[in-house]
């Protein structure tokens, strides 16, 4: 309550700015007031102010719609203030009470009229299988069974006609067992007891999940129990307004959402950056020397030791790992290097910045070193100063407040949805190596005369094949994740990608890229539309570790040869400019293609395919697995 | 320190969207436009976020006021700190 006074002048400078036409620095002190006292009060205030100021305001738009069993809509009053912060525009749509079955089955109910991008299934067991509920010691074992089938197959058909009707992401509730089972000890004694019956459904619903595209589990059994089932029901809520969750964990459900939520929309970290004194160890290097910080297995050590572990899962999904410290290096590399406590080394780091630079400029430096923007960076660090610099000067950056204690920090880096992801692929586990790859080659490219030279001495393999149920999951992330050398930024889910390859007129290509120093992996993906005579290139796009390697050329020469084949007279290919695909503009220019019409929104661009001068380059070796049609 | 009347009068004006001076202990759903039932759920719930109680059902709904729903509060504290 000491807080009172500041959030009420926060509140009134919030209308200020707003009255005042000032919309993203009154989006960012919602931001702060949000952090400071999240909860329905607040989110009831953001609410009404980020209806007057959308329209001011670069949102990510996204519509979710959740079918239910029970009142959500105080959950999604939270959810919406929550994905404001993250930069997202909630729309949300929600349906009746119990009527998720029909709602999917009818083709032309409101869900579908709604076009969500995302479908939330929240369902309890007491209204998904109510037999299981409350009426379960009256149940034969047969019957049990029964019931617990009939709830699998209901939920498998309902998927499969969803599927047909949308390529929405489906995200569906887990069940959780009862806290107080009917038949007390005795039921965790039998698998088919109600907890076991209840649990065989949920691994029923993983597998269902796993046989779909874009279907997701969001395992509620372990949400509550790592709440307390206890706490986190309210029976008079419940009986009152059909609200089984208490107040104190509306938001905590609401969290849960947005883990789905911001990788779906693609608002996620590419990168982590942290501190080193008080944030990777305790105390400071520079003055309590390699054997005074505190890291290592046994109390205060161990908690820094847990937030190193929380780092390295976030590397094995993906997310790179970078230094920003104000620190003499030596004194640094040293315990980064011997310091035996360290789970963390400097191999498992992409970047370094260990200097005396203000940290705002040290990221800049970080985000063009590993070729992504500012605004994929998550910043940890333990000083409120630094944090508070960064925020100011690179509002863009995700910036994580680490808790006081110590102890809190690997949970709360393990809590931001910003490191979620809903599938991993190869290239993803081993993104750091691959940085690590990078730097020899930036380094060598340094010591040759001419640009050809480079690229022989590279001996660059690239393998291109039509898109499969292999490369689906990577070619739909590399849609939705590449910005800069992107020459439509056109994004697509898997279940896209997945109805286009099922088209003759469409043609997905991938390309793999590997050289002397080390795989890339998947690191290209195209897409040609035929259109009679002509070949349209819907997408273009490569990651931005290979550009300037001819790669690129080589896949356009790949798209023109086989459009040629297929017997289309022109290849045509479109510019459209977003604020991070400069790199991308002038590609169609130097390839031999024609300008055609442009304006404020972008460029058309054709090649004649019958005197195409466009070639692979002599220097890459090219293997192309034809996938049948293309 | 805000007393229990003002901090409830500061939920109730996030959560109805009316500035909190326009709101009194008889401010009631006859009077506020926004008070529905959902906006009940809502005033509710971030009462007993913000304060660390729980309503019973009779208070949910007896509170037609703000002064009643701050009285009801008031009640709540008290006997929680026995």
């Amino acid at each position: 309550m000491a807080a009172g006074h500041d959030v009420i002048n926060l509140r009134e400078e919030i209308d200020r700015l707003i009255a005042e036409g000032v919309a993203e620095k009154a989006r960012s002190r919602m931001t702060e007031l949000w952090r400071r006292e999240p909860g329905s009060a607040t989110a009831s205030f953001i609410a009404s102010r980020i209806d007057q100021i959308r329209d001011q305001l670069a949102l990510v738009k996204f519509k979710l719609a959740i079918l239910r069993s029970f009142t959500v809509e105080p959950i999604v009053l939270l959810l919406r203030t929550e994905a404001f912060v993250y930069g997202i525009d909630l729309e949300v749509h929600v349906g009746e009470f119990n009527t998720y079955v029909q709602d999917i089955i009818d083709a032309n109910s409101f869900l579908y009229r709604f076009a969500p991008t995302a479908v939330v299934l929240a369902v309890r067991v007491e209204e998904a299988a109510p037999d299981l509920a409350s009426g379960f010691a009256d149940l034969a074992p047969d019957a049990a069974r029964q019931a617990a089938e009939r709830v699998v197959r209901t939920f498998e058909q309902s998927v499969s006609v969803f599927r047909q009707h949308s390529q929405a992401a489906l995200i569906v509730h887990s069940l959780a067992p009862p806290s107080d089972p009917s038949l007390g000890v005795l039921d965790g004694q039998s698998e088919v007891g109600q907890s076991g019956l209840i649990r065989k459904i949920n691994a029923e619903l993983r597998r269902v999940a796993e046989s779909f595209r874009g279907v997701y589990i969001l395992d509620y059994e372990s949400l509550v129990a790592r709440h307390g089932s206890q706490r986190w029901h309210d029976e008079r809520k419940w009986l009152m307004a059909r609200l089984p969750i208490s107040a104190d964990h509306l938001l905590p459900m609401a969290r849960e959402w947005m883990r789905f939520l911001v990788p779906l929309t693609g608002r996620t970290a590419k990168a982590m950056v942290v501190d080193l004194d008080n944030t990777l160890w305790g105390g400071v290097i520079g003055e309590d020397g390699a054997t005074g910080i505190k890291i290592g297995p046994e109390y205060p050590g161990a908690a820094y030791q847990a937030l190193h572990r929380a780092l390295l899962d976030l590397s094995c999904r993906g997310v790179l790992l970078a230094i920003c410290s104000k620190n003499n290096l030596d004194d640094a590399m040293e315990a980064l290097e011997k310091h035996p406590g360290m789970l963390l080394r400097p191999k498992h780091f992409a970047a370094l910045r260990i200097n005396w630079t203000d940290k705002a400029q040290n990221l800049r430096e970080i985000a063009q070193e590993l070729n992504i923007g500012v605004e994929s960076l998550a910043f940890l660090d333990d000083n409120p100063f630094e944090r508070e610099q960064v925020r100011s000067v690179l509002p863009e950056v995700i910036v994580i407040d680490l808790p006081k204690n110590p102890l809190e920090y690997a949970a709360a880096v393990r809590d931001c949805p910003v490191f979620e992801r809903l599938t991993l692929s190869a290239e993803d586990q081993q993104r750091t190596a691959m940085y690590a790859e990078q730097r020899q080659r930036t380094h060598v490219e340094q010591t040759f005369q001419s640009k050809e030279d480079f690229f022989r001495f590279l001996e660059q393999e690239a393998e291109l094949e039509a898109v499969s149920d292999l490369t689906l999951a990577r070619v739909a992330q590399l849609t939705q994740k590449t910005n800069q050398f992107n020459l439509t930024t056109r994004r697509y889910t898997e279940q896209q990608i997945a109805e286009m390859a099922k088209r003759p007129d469409w043609h997905i290509f991938s390309i793999r890229v590997k050289d002397r120093f080390g795989d890339h992996g998947l690191v290209g993906v195209a897409i040609a539309h035929d259109l009679g005579e002509q070949c349209e290139v819907d997408t273009f796009l490569l990651s931005c570790r290979v550009i300037g390697r001819t790669v690129e050329t080589a896949l356009l020469a790949h798209i023109a040869r086989s459009a040629a084949e297929r017997g289309c007279k022109r290849l045509v290919g479109r510019f459209l400019p977003t604020r991070k695909n400069a790199p991308a503009r002038d590609f169609y220019e130097q390839h031999g293609f024609q300008r055609q019409e442009g304006n404020g929104t972008g460029s058309l661009w054709a090649l004649d395919l019958n005197n195409s001068p466009l070639r692979s380059p002599e220097w890459i070796k090219l293997k192309v697995h034809d996938g049948g049609k293309n | 320190m805000n007393s229990t009347f003002q901090q409830v009068q500061a939920i109730a004006s996030d959560i109805f969207g009316v500035p909190a001076g326009t709101i009194t202990a008889d401010s009631s759903p006859e009077t506020i436009e926004n008070w529905d039932s959902m906006q009940h759920l809502n005033l509710v719930l971030a009462i007993e976020e913000r304060f660390g109680v729980q309503l019973a059902p009779e208070d949910i709904e007896q509170m037609n006021t703000i002064g009643a729903a701050a009285a009801l509060v008031e009640r709540r504290l008290h006997s929680s700190a026995r």
